[in-house]
């Protein structure tokens, strides 16, 4: 039951992608060719937003609900990997035209198809964590 | 009017495409609710989680984590499956998605009729390539689905987790991170992609 606000939350944001039309294949090429504003500006307008709100959290020492400071566990500076890393998954957005979230809202939405990229998601996550320990960390 | 017409009259109002303005201030709302909650965004990492709900910690340690801790998550993205469902049922947008003439220029030159490419006319999947019906569809959505999988556990996170949250946190990681997002969508849609539609 504690789970209930996630749901909503989830249920927000599936009509969110779809309404600003984030979940399109074509919205994606269109981006990656610079011939639009459109998911720039609804990215930017997140990030900056965001930022705002998790500056003025951490400035007025806001608590979170399970009584702790607004923390975020950085991630060791390797560029190469971060590089690396983003490539392949560009790559993937850039073909499949979805990231993980609009996966799963363009199965609800009804795209079938949709359940192969999941699949293929799913498949990827498996395989990187078997060759983990060959790839630059 | 009736209440019936008034919400009628509502449904169509935002049945309208939404502008990226009003998505990205709704996106920071869910980004401090997730915060609030104690939790950080991340889409990915339901990925990892489901295959250890499937019972792949037995076989591979990376997988073997406390799934209760990830309840919240699967959580989300089951709402997220949901919110795809209520928007296609009562929310759908009169018309396909509007992208740019350029774009649209650009597809029909590479042999891509925007006006048939989503065979359900909504303009959100190129269902003319990827579809049970075609063998190469079904090769390229599970390929690309894969290197989105791959890449983002390699990188330890999606758009959500870096782009948004990350981001949104000033983290260099997840700043050089998008950058690479970048490098591999351009060197796809540029470099890649039009010889696959040849084949």
């Amino acid at each position: 039951m504690k789970n209930i606000p996630f749901v909503l939350a989830g249920v927000l944001f599936g009509v969110i992608m779809v309404k600003t039309e984030a979940i399109s294949w074509f919205r994606i090429h269109e981006m990656f060719r610079f011939e639009s504003f459109h998911m720039y500006g609804l990215i930017g307008v997140a990030i900056v937003v965001s930022a705002l709100i998790i500056f003025v959290m951490k400035k007025t020492n806001m608590k979170t609900l399970t009584g702790h400071l607004i923390s975020y566990s950085p991630m060791k500076l390797r560029p190469s990997r971060h590089l690396l890393a983003g490539a392949i998954y560009g790559m993937g957005w850039a073909l499949s035209g979805t990231c993980p979230g609009p996966v799963y809202v363009l199965l609800g939405y009804g795209y079938w198809i949709v359940a192969i990229m999941f699949l293929g998601a799913l498949l990827g996550t498996y395989s990187y964590a078997l060759v983990k320990s060959k790839l630059p960390h | 009017m009736s209440i019936s017409n008034y919400f009628e009259t509502f449904l169509q109002f935002v049945s309208q495409p939404w502008h990226w303005s009003v998505g990205g201030v709704l996106l920071a709302l869910i980004v401090f609710f997730m915060t609030w909650m104690g939790q950080s965004f991340g889409v990915s990492t339901s990925f990892k989680a489901l295959c250890s709900v499937a019972g792949a910690g037995k076989r591979v340690p990376f997988f073997n984590i406390n799934i209760k801790q990830e309840y919240w998550r699967l959580a989300f993205v089951l709402g997220a499956l949901i919110g795809g469902l209520i928007a296609a049922t009562y929310l759908k947008s009169p018309e396909a998605v509007d992208i740019s003439a350029s774009t649209i220029a650009y597809l029909q030159s590479i042999g891509i009729d925007y006006s048939q490419a989503d065979t359900i006319g909504s303009g959100l999947v190129f269902t003319e390539l990827f579809n049970y019906a075609s063998f190469k569809g079904v090769f390229l959505a599970l390929a690309g689905g894969f290197l989105v999988g791959f890449g983002a556990r390699y990188g330890n996170g999606c758009t959500s987790g870096h782009a948004i949250t990350g981001m949104a946190h000033l983290q260099l990681p997840s700043f050089l991170t998008v950058i690479g997002f970048f490098i591999g969508g351009i060197f796809m849609t540029y470099l890649i992609f039009p010889h696959l539609m040849n084949l």
